[in-house]
């Protein structure tokens, strides 16, 4: 049985049914309509924010925390393009957002109308799909077939663009009919077909030097178990992605840790000494892979993933599993021989106490690493994690102690800096039992400060440490080791006074400069109900080691020669 | 660092949904690619709701069997296949208008006739005709006609359907495939990715 509705109603009718208890955005003349009925939906909580793009990273920032599909409003023209860099960030790590924008009236379409923005056209290469709804009647139908093809296979951002008049206008809404899926190109893998699992356990029963390279795909499917079981299984140590961080506890014995440009050395090395990588939901990133004709040349290559498209993108493979790694996975675990090769898992141990890569050099100053040891102590693990991109990013990933599943929220894929002011608090709406921790970079936060108000106004109680060194650290880095060292557009002479800005926010602020304050100082943001900002100040100029440069390999692999 | 293999000319096929917007996001991804489109020809396939494609793409076949990966990715894509490798028959249409004098049509005639073209117009000064056929066939017919003065050549771009099978149980146009995914991806498919080499 339909309902008749005006357009804006549909959504929000339609967005219930899909399971959305709550949309950030900030509204605008043409999606005004929308918001004009919101009232009419308390089940629907609206977060206003103070910047579209803060909308978009905190929807991302949701989605990866619940495994739910995050959702955007904005209004047309500014507020449309304000949401890109947020779209193209959750399009890069595979984040299944829906993004809703107001457009103009359907006549003023194509006629540079005020606040006209060709949001469709501008956000084709940024989103999975998109849509410009034309008719009312097509309301329902697309707000389902958006839902659908955002969170189904590989995950990623759709923008639905509504005018301004399709949403006042009377249309009917009938759940049953508009949430049929008709999508003759679209299929999603779930199962592997046999043979392709016959030929790559065939590879893994036959290696004597098996390495995982979780990735993303791991988290995104929720093969948590499955990965833990197929490596106890089989005995192969697990290398983690960076964005496959928190899909295999770090604690488990046959965990290794993150390779590539910034990765620990020994899981660089671990992935150069094997004879058979099982990429599992990883796409061989280029900072993983480096130079492709010298990347782990004495290996053979599985890639599981969902996205037939990115098999064979990167790296030769010698077997293709086409499917969703958790089917995947357990389709694996009752072929694969029960492994024991002790061999091998020493030569692991062996790199791992030969390149202790998470020794942190003491120079008697605060570091980035101490603060970050600091909250894995004190958090026990236990914390959600949210980071900008640089140094602190890298330090983060590289001395925080993930225990527990789906606790890593980082732009791998994009980079984005100002990803972690709002995405800690998509997470925390996501979580409010959980402690969620943003590790921020003195620029990126500055990018996306003023959602703190944001935080503030929604009573949520994220904590944010500033790894504050004055500068766009990893930047600085790149110019000493790469452009001659002119550092001088890099550093900041006038930061702001991060605590008073927590003052001005109406939150809780700290400083700390001292090594021995660290533990205490996060002692007391955790026990703070409200929001609080550390600002940690540490050495101002530090390089992330290890580091293999960009396009290189195993053999210019930098190590810090202080450790 | 430059893509290993050399520039040649790809003939992909594609089914995907009739809507507006589709052949945008199709030649978007191609742009992405770096793949110049050398020739489109859409059009309403056999199933309502449906048409095909055939394009030539220009590009290391690497990136362009791997474009191909990438055009059934998009929503709207049923399927997409670089066919190249397939057996395949291919044609083009091309109109020719030639310039023609009294001392000249006959010999135009006649040319048109050795290549069984259709006389499709015929004016005072100029005569109008439409070739089908491989480009072979028609890049010979209006060299041959470029002595008289060509007025205007219009090309449809290819067209192509894969051949039907010469033996029971196997499907069109597959006896010469070299696209396998169930057995993995062969090495040839290897491309060196660009490093951004940015932070
Ligand atoms: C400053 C900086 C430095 C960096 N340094 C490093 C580094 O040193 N090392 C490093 O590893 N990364 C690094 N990165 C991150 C890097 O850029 C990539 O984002 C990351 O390597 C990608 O990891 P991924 O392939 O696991 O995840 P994604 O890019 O998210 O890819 C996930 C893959 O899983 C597939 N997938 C999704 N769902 C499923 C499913 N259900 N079943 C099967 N497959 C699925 C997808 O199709 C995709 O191919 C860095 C980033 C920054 C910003
Ligand atoms: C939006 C955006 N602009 C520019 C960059 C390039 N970039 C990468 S890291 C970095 C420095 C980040 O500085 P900060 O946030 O202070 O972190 P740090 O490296 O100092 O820890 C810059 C500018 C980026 N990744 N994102
Ligand atoms: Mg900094």
């Amino acid at each position: 049985m339909g309902k008749t509705l005006t357009g804006g109603d549909i959504v929000c009718e339609a967005l219930l049914n899909e399971g959305v208890d709550i949309v950030f955005g900030l509204p605008g003349g043409a999606i005004l309509p929308l918001y004009g009925v919101l009232g009419r939906y308390p089940e629907l909580r609206h977060v206003l924010v103070r910047h579209e793009q803060g909308a978009a990273h905190a929807a991302d920032g949701y989605a990866r925390a619940s495994g739910k599909v995050g959702v955007a409003f904005a209004t047309s023209g500014p507020g449309a393009t304000n949401l890109i860099t947020g779209l193209a960030t959750a399009m890069m790590d595979s984040v299944p957002i829906v993004a809703i924008t107001g457009q103009v009236g359907r006549a003023a379409i194509g006629t540079d109308a005020f606040q006209e923005t060709d949001i469709t056209g501008a956000t084709l290469p940024v989103t999975k799909h998109n849509y410009l709804i034309t008719r009312v009647e097509d309301v329902g139908a697309t707000v389902h077939e958006a839902f659908h093809i955002a969170r189904t296979g590989r995950p990623g951002p759709v923008l639905i663009d509504i005018p301004k008049d399709v949403m006042q206008e009377v249309g009917t809404y009938d759940y049953e009919r508009d949430s049929q899926i008709n999508l003759p190109g679209y299929r999603i893998p779930t199962a592997a077909p046999d043979e392709q699992i016959d030929a790559a356990v065939k590879l893994i029963n036959e290696a004597e030097r098996p390495v995982f390279l979780a990735g993303h795909g791991v988290i995104i499917s929720r093969a948590f178990d499955e990965l833990k079981e197929l490596a106890e299984k089989a005995q192969i140590p697990v290398v983690t992605t960076l964005l496959g961080i928190s899909g295999f506890p770090e604690n488990h014995p046959l965990h290794v840790g993150f390779p590539g440009m910034h990765g620990e050395a020994y899981a660089s090395l671990a992935l150069d000494d094997s004879d058979l990588i099982i990429a599992a939901g990883s796409r061989f990133d280029d900072r993983i892979v480096g130079n492709v004709n010298e990347f782990a040349t004495r290996s053979k290559k599985i890639h599981i993933d969902i996205d037939p498209a990115e098999i064979g993108k990167a790296v030769p493979v010698d077997a293709a599993v086409v499917g969703n790694l958790k089917h995947v996975l357990a389709q694996m675990i009752p072929k694969a021989n029960r492994g024991s090769r002790p061999e091998w898992i020493r030569h692991v141990e062996q790199l791992k106490s030969d390149h202790p890569s998470l020794h942190i050099p003491e120079t008697g100053n605060l570091s980035g690493q101490h603060v970050v040891r600091g909250l894995s102590n004190v958090t026990k693990g236990n914390a959600i994690i949210c980071t900008g991109v640089g140094q602190h990013q890298m330090w983060a990933a590289q001395h925080y102690r993930f225990t527990e599943p789906n606790s890593w929220l980082c732009s791998g894929g994009l980079g984005t800096m100002g990803y972690e002011v709002p995405s800690a608090i998509g997470a925390q709406l996501a979580l409010p039992e959980s402690l969620v921790w943003s590790i921020c970079g003195d620029g990126g936060f500055q990018m996306t400060m003023m959602e703190l108000a944001t935080a503030v106004e929604n009573r949520l109680p994220v904590k944010y440490a500033i790894l504050n060194n004055n500068h766009l650290g990893m930047i600085t880095q790149w110019q000493e080791l790469f452009y001659m060292g002119d550092t001088q557009a890099d550093a900041y002479t006038a930061n702001p006074d991060f605590v008073k800005l927590a003052d001005a926010f109406g939150m809780k602020g700290m400083r700390v400069d001292d090594i021995d304050d660290v533990e205490s100082a996060i002692e007391e943001a955790n026990a703070h109900p409200g929001p609080v900002i550390v600002d940690f100040v540490i050495e101002k100029v530090e390089h992330v080691y290890p580091m293999i440069p960009a396009g290189g390999s195993i053999k210019d692999l930098m190590e810090d020669t202080r450790v | 660092m430059s893509t290993q293999s050399k520039f040649e000319a790809r003939t992909v096929t594609a089914l995907v949904e009739d809507r507006p917007g589709v052949l945008a996001r199709i030649a978007g991804l191609c742009r992405r690619r770096g793949l110049n489109i050398a020739s489109l020809a859409v059009g309403r396939s056999e199933n309502p709701g449906l048409s095909r494609l055939t394009f030539v793409l220009e590009g290391p076949p690497s990136v362009v069997d791997q474009c191909a990966a990438q055009l059934e990715r998009l929503v709207n894509v049923i399927e997409a296949h670089d066919i190249t490798n397939m057996n395949h028959i291919w044609r083009e249409l091309a109109l020719v208008k030639v310039k023609t004098t009294a001392e000249t049509r006959v010999e135009v005639l006649e040319l048109s006739r050795v290549f069984r073209a259709n006389i499709i117009d015929i004016g005072a000064n100029s005569v109008t005709l439409e070739l089908t056929g491989g480009r072979e066939k028609i890049d010979s017919l209006i060299t041959l006609l470029d002595r008289f003065g060509i007025i205007e050549v219009m090309r449809t771009g290819r067209v192509a359907v894969l051949r039907g099978t010469l033996f029971e149980g196997e499907e069109d146009g597959q006896f010469q495939a070299n696209r396998n995914w169930a057995n993995g991806v062969p090495h040839e498919y290897h491309i060196t990715p660009g490093v951004s080499g940015s932070v």
